[in-house]
C-alpha cells in the first residue's frame, strides 16, 4: 500500500466517562472507496466529526496526506482538500443550486475578499458549478431554489458542492440516507464514477450500496474497530455476524 | 471617618444589589426557563414604584400601598403575558426584544401620562423612618436595613421554591424537556403564566421598596432593566443562586465605583470632572464586567445544567 | 437587466420622491428637518440592514456608531476644526474603530448573547459619552457651526442639505448593495443561513463578520455627522440604547430581507412619529402597541408587502 490519504493514529473521543472513540486506527488510501459501517450508536459520526475537523480528539493523531492536521479546524482542514457532507443534508435553502455549487467553486477561486463585482455574474464561477451540477445530474435544476429542491436532489446537490471544491478525500455521511429507490440507484451510479478520482470515506446503512461499491470495509462497534478488510471477509467475520448483523438482521 | 463611610457605602451597595436581585428572579428565571428575553420585566418594578407610592398617598400610609401594589403587579405581570408575551415564546429573540421594547414604550408613556414627568417624592414608611445608630458615631437609614432585610427572607424563599418543591421542579423540568412534562399531564403554559406572575411581583415589590429611598421617575425601570441583565449573565441565566451573588456584586460595585471614583479622579481633574466622569467610569465599569463574561464564560457563575 | 430593475424599483422610487419632495410642497424647513432626520436615520438603518439581514447579527448598540460620529463632529468643532475633509474621515474611521473592536470581542458570541454583548458596548461608549464634561457631559454640547466644505458653509442651507443627505444615503444603499452581491457578500449571506455548511467549504465565517461590523459602523458614523449637522447639537442621547432599539426597528418594520428595509423603515418611523405627536401629547401610547402589532403581525416587514414569494 502505498502511503495513506489518511491516517488516523491511536486516536480516542471521550463524551463525560464515555468512550465514543476508542484508540482507533485506520488507515484509507488514495482512489479507494472505503466504506465505514456499524450499528446504531457505535460512534461513526463522531468519528467522522473526528476527521472533517468538527470534533478534535482527546488523544491520538489524525495525518491528512503525510501532514498532522490533528488540532487544525474545520475550515482549515476543507481548504486542505478534506471535504464532508453532513448525515443531515445541509444546503443553503434560501440559495439557488447554481449559487451553492458556486459559493462551494469561490472556496477554491482566488480570494472571497472582493467587494465590488457581482459575484452573480462571474462567468467562470457559474460555468464550474454548471458543470458539477450537470455531474451529478441535476443540470436542469441550476435555477432552482435549494429548498424546493426533493431530499434526493438536496443530497445530489450537496454532492455537487463537495465536488466543486476540489477536494483530495470526500468524507460522506450517510449519503443515501432517505433517498427513494430510484435516487439511490442514481447516487451509487455517480459515487461509482468517483472512485479512482478521489479518497472516499462512506458511512451508510444501505449494505447493497455498501458492498456494491467499497474497495475495503471497516467495521466500527461501540468505537472500535473490529474488522477491516473486502467485502468477504467482513461478511464472513465472526464477531461482525454477531455484533453488527445480529444487532441489526435486515440490514 | 472613612471607614464609617466606606461602612454606609457597603451597605448601600447591599441594599441596592437586593433591588437588583428582587428584579432579575423574575428575568433569570422567565430567560432562563422559558428562553423569552423580557425588556419590560424593567416596567414591572416602575409600576410597582408608581403603585405603592400614591395608593399609599391615597390611603394616607406606605404599608398599605405596599399591600396593595404586590397583587397589582402580578395582575398588571398576568394581563401582559396574556395580551402580548405568549404570543412571543415562538418567536425568535430579535422579535421579542422588539415586541417588548414597544411594551416598555408604551407603558413608560401611560406613566408620563398618569403622574406627569416630574419624579414623585415618597416619604420615608411610618415606623421605619428615622435612623439606626450602628456604631455610636454611625446613623444609617432603618429603611435601607429593611430592605436588606427583605432581600434575607426573599431570596432563600425564591430558592427553596425553585429547588426542592414540586412546581419548581416541574418548572425546571419543563424548561428543558417540555414534551416530557406535558405529556404527564402537566400544563406546561400554566406553569410557565406562573413563573410569570411570581416574576412580575417580585420586580413590583422591589419598586415599592425603592420608592422612599429613589426618585420615583418614568423610564426609572429601564437602568434597572439593563443592570438585571447584566446581573443574570454574570449569574448564569436561570440560576437563583447566581442572581442572588451577581446582583450583590454588580449592587456593591456600582455603588463603591461611584462613592470612589470621583475621589480618585479629583487628584488628577478638577472636582466637577472628577464627579461627572467618576459615576460614568463607575457605571461603566459593570458592562464590562458583562462583556468580559460573555466572552470568556458566557455560561455565567453558576450555569444551570442542561440535559 | 429588466429583473434588476424591478426588484430595485421600489428603493429607486423612494430616492426619486425625496428628490422631488422639496419641489412639490415639502420645501418648507419644517418639512426638511424631518425629512432629514429620515435620511439620516435610514441611513444609519441601512447599515444595520446589512448586519442584519445580510450577516445575520442583530446588534443592540448600533446607535453607539452613530454616537460616535456625531461627537466626532463636536470634539472638533470644540478644537476649532470644521472642514468636512476631516470631519468626515475621523468620524467614520472613529465609528469604525469601535465597531471593529467590539465587534471583534462580540462575534466570539452568537444569538442572544451577541444582542446582549453589543448592548453591553453600546452602554460603555453612552457612559464614556457621559463622562466627556468638556463636551457638556449629561448636558450635551452645542455646535460653534456646521460642517464646512471646501471652507464653504454649504450645509448651513437647508436645500443644499438636502442633497447632501440624499446623495450620501444613495451611495450608502449603493456601496452596501454592491458589497452584498459581491464575492464576500455570498460567504457573508451563507455563513448567515449555514454557518457548518460554510466552514465545511472552507471559509471561515469570523473575518467576513468582522469585515461587515466595521462597514456598519463606518456608515453609522457618516451618518452621526450628518445627525450632528442637522441638530447642531450632540448629546449623549444620541448613543440611548433605546436608540439602538429604534434603529432595529426600522430594519425589522421596513423588512430585514431587503437592504432599503432599513431606510422605509426609518422614513417610516419619523413620519409616524411626527404624525402620531401631533394627534395626541402622549403619542408613545399609540405608538407603542403600533410597534408590538407590527413585531406580531407584520413578518416580512414593509418591504414584504405585496410580494407572494416574500
Amino acid at each position: 500500500m502505498a502511503d495513506p490519504l489518511l491516517s488516523l493514529k491511536g486516536v480516542s473521543k471521550r463524551f463525560g466517562g464515555l468512550t465514543v472513540t476508542d484508540t482507533l486506527s485506520l488507515d484509507l488510501c488514495q482512489g479507494e472507496i472505503h466504506a465505514l459501517i456499524g450499528p446504531n450508536g457505535a460512534g461513526k459520526t463522531t468519528l467522522i466529526n473526528l476527521i472533517s475537523g468538527t470534533l478534535s480528539p482527546d488523544e491520538g493523531r489524525v495525518l491528512f496526506a503525510g501532514t498532522d492536521v490533528t488540532r487544525w479546524s474545520l475550515q482549515r482542514r476543507a481548504r486542505a482538500g478534506l471535504a464532508r457532507s453532513f448525515q443531515i443534508t445541509s444546503v443553503l435553502e434560501r440559495f439557488t443550486a447554481r449559487d451553492n455549487v458556486a459559493l462551494a467553486a469561490q472556496a477554491r477561486a482566488g480570494s472571497s475578499f472582493r467587494f465590488v463585482r457581482p459575484v452573480a455574474r462571474e462567468a467562470a464561477l457559474n460555468r464550474a458549478a454548471e458543470a458539477e451540477l450537470a455531474a451529478v445530474g441535476l443540470g436542469s435544476r441550476a435555477g432552482t431554489q435549494a429548498a424546493s429542491l426533493s431530499h434526493g436532489e438536496k443530497r445530489q446537490l450537496e454532492l455537487a458542492m463537495v465536488l466543486a471544491t476540489a477536494p483530495r478525500l470526500l468524507v460522506l455521511d450517510e449519503p443515501l440516507a432517505g433517498a427513494g429507490p430510484e435516487e439511490t440507484a442514481r447516487l451509487v451510479g455517480l459515487l461509482r464514477t468517483l472512485r479512482g478520482r478521489f479518497g472516499i470515506l462512506l458511512v451508510e446503512h444501505d449494505m447493497d450500496a455498501v458492498f456494491a461499491l467499497a474497495d475495503r470495509i471497516s467495521v466500527l462497534v461501540n468505537g472500535r474497530l473490529v474488522v477491516t478488510g473486502d467485502a468477504a471477509t467482513v461478511r464472513a467475520h465472526p464477531e461482525v455476524r454477531s455484533a453488527y448483523l445480529g444487532d441489526d438482521a435486515l440490514a | 471617618m472613612t471607614s464609617t463611610l466606606l461602612l454606609v457605602q457597603l451597605l448601600n451597595g447591599l441594599q441596592f444589589g437586593v433591588l437588583l436581585f428582587l428584579v432579575s428572579a423574575g428575568l433569570t428565571l422567565v430567560f432562563g426557563v422559558m428562553d423569552f428575553i423580557n425588556l419590560a420585566h424593567g416596567v414591572q418594578y416602575m409600576l410597582g414604584a408608581y403603585l405603592a407610592a400614591s395608593l399609599g398617598t391615597v390611603f394616607g400610609s406606605f404599608w398599605i400601598g405596599l399591600a396593595l401594589a404586590l397583587p397589582l403587579s402580578l395582575a398588571i405581570g398576568l394581563a401582559l403575558e396574556w395580551l402580548v408575551f405568549r404570543h412571543l415564546y415562538d418567536r425568535d429573540h430579535l422579535s421579542q426584544v422588539l415586541a417588548t421594547f414597544g411594551v416598555i414604550l408604551t407603558l413608560d408613556e401611560a406613566t408620563r401620562a398618569i403622574w406627569g414627568s416630574a419624579p414623585l417624592n415618597v416619604p420615608q414608611p411610618a415606623g421605619l423612618s428615622g435612623g439606626i445608630m450602628l456604631t455610636p458615631a454611625l446613623g444609617y437609614p432603618a429603611w435601607r436595613l429593611a430592605i436588606i432585610g427583605a432581600g434575607l427572607v426573599v431570596a432563600p424563599l425564591l430558592w427553596w421554591l425553585v429547588e426542592r418543591t414540586r412546581a419548581g421542579m416541574l418548572v425546571r423540568a419543563g424548561s428543558t424537556h417540555r414534551a416530557i412534562v406535558s405529556a404527564l399531564g402537566v400544563d406546561i403554559g400554566r406553569l410557565f403564566t406562573l413563573v410569570f406572575a411570581i416574576g412580575a411581583m417580585l420586580a413590583g415589590f422591589a419598586g415599592a421598596l425603592a420608592g422612599p429611598v429613589y426618585a420615583v421617575a418614568p423610564g426609572m425601570g429601564d437602568t434597572v432593566l439593563i443592570l438585571a441583565f447584566v446581573v443574570i449573565v454574570i449569574g448564569g441565566v436561570g440560576s437563583i443562586r447566581g442572581a442572588v451573588i451577581a446582583s450583590l456584586l454588580v449592587g456593591l460595585v456600582d455603588t463603591l465605583g461611584r462613592a470612589l471614583l470621583p475621589d480618585l479622579l479629583r487628584l488628577v481633574l478638577a472636582p466637577a470632572a472628577a464627579r461627572q466622569t467618576g459615576a460614568a467610569l463607575a457605571s461603566m465599569l459593570v458592562y464590562v464586567a458583562m462583556a468580559a463574561f460573555l466572552c470568556l464564560r458566557p455560561a455565567g457563575l453558576f450555569p444551570v445544567r442542561r440535559a | 437587466m429588466t429583473r434588476a430593475l424591478r426588484t430595485q424599483a421600489l428603493p429607486l422610487l423612494v430616492l426619486a420622491a425625496l428628490a422631488a419632495a422639496p419641489f412639490v410642497g415639502f420645501g418648507d424647513g419644517f418639512a426638511l428637518t424631518l425629512l432629514a432626520r429620515g435620511m439620516i436615520l435610514g441611513m444609519a438603518a441601512i447599515g444595520l440592514a446589512l448586519l442584519v439581514g445580510g450577516a445575520g447579527l442583530a446588534s443592540l448598540g448600533h446607535a453607539a456608531t452613530v454616537g460616535i460620529g456625531a461627537y466626532a463632529v463636536a470634539w472638533l468643532d470644540l478644537a476649532g476644526i470644521d472642514g468636512a475633509g476631516i470631519v468626515v474621515p475621523v468620524a467614520i474611521g472613529a465609528a469604525a474603530l469601535f465597531a471593529g473592536v467590539t465587534g471583534a470581542v462580540s462575534l466570539r458570541t452568537s444569538g442572544v448573547h451577541f444582542i446582549m454583548i453589543t448592548l453591553a458596548f453600546g452602554q460603555m461608549a453612552f457612559f464614556t459619552a457621559s463622562s466627556l464634561s468638556f463636551l457638556g457631559g449629561d448636558d450635551g454640547y452645542t455646535l460653534y457651526g456646521r460642517t464646512t466644505v471646501f471652507g464653504a458653509g454649504l450645509l448651513q442651507n437647508r436645500l443644499a442639505f438636502h442633497f447632501v443627505c440624499l446623495g450620501l444615503l444613495a451611495l450608502v444603499w449603493l456601496i452596501c448593495s454592491m458589497v452584498l452581491d459581491s464575492r464576500f457578500g455570498r460567504v457573508l449571506q451563507a455563513a448567515r443561513d449555514n454557518p457548518l455548511r460554510v466552514r465545511a467549504l472552507g471559509f471561515s465565517p469570523y473575518p467576513y463578520r468582522l469585515i461587515a461590523c466595521t462597514l456598519a459602523g463606518g456608515i453609522g458614523g457618516l451618518a452621526g455627522v450628518l445627525l450632528a449637522n442637522a441638530t447642531e447639537f450632540v448629546s449623549p442621547a444620541t448613543l440611548a440604547w433605546t436608540r439602538s432599539g429604534e434603529l432595529l426597528f426600522m430594519v425589522i418594520l421596513g423588512g430585514a430581507s431587503r437592504l432599503y428595509g432599513g431606510l422605509l423603515g426609518a422614513l417610516a418611523f419619523v413620519l409616524l412619529e411626527e404624525w402620531l405627536s401631533g394627534l395626541l401629547t402622549y403619542w408613545r401610547l399609540l405608538f407603542g402597541p403600533l410597534l408590538i402589532l407590527a413585531v406580531l403581525f407584520l413578518r416580512g416587514g414593509l418591504a414584504g408587502l405585496g410580494r407572494r414569494d416574500g
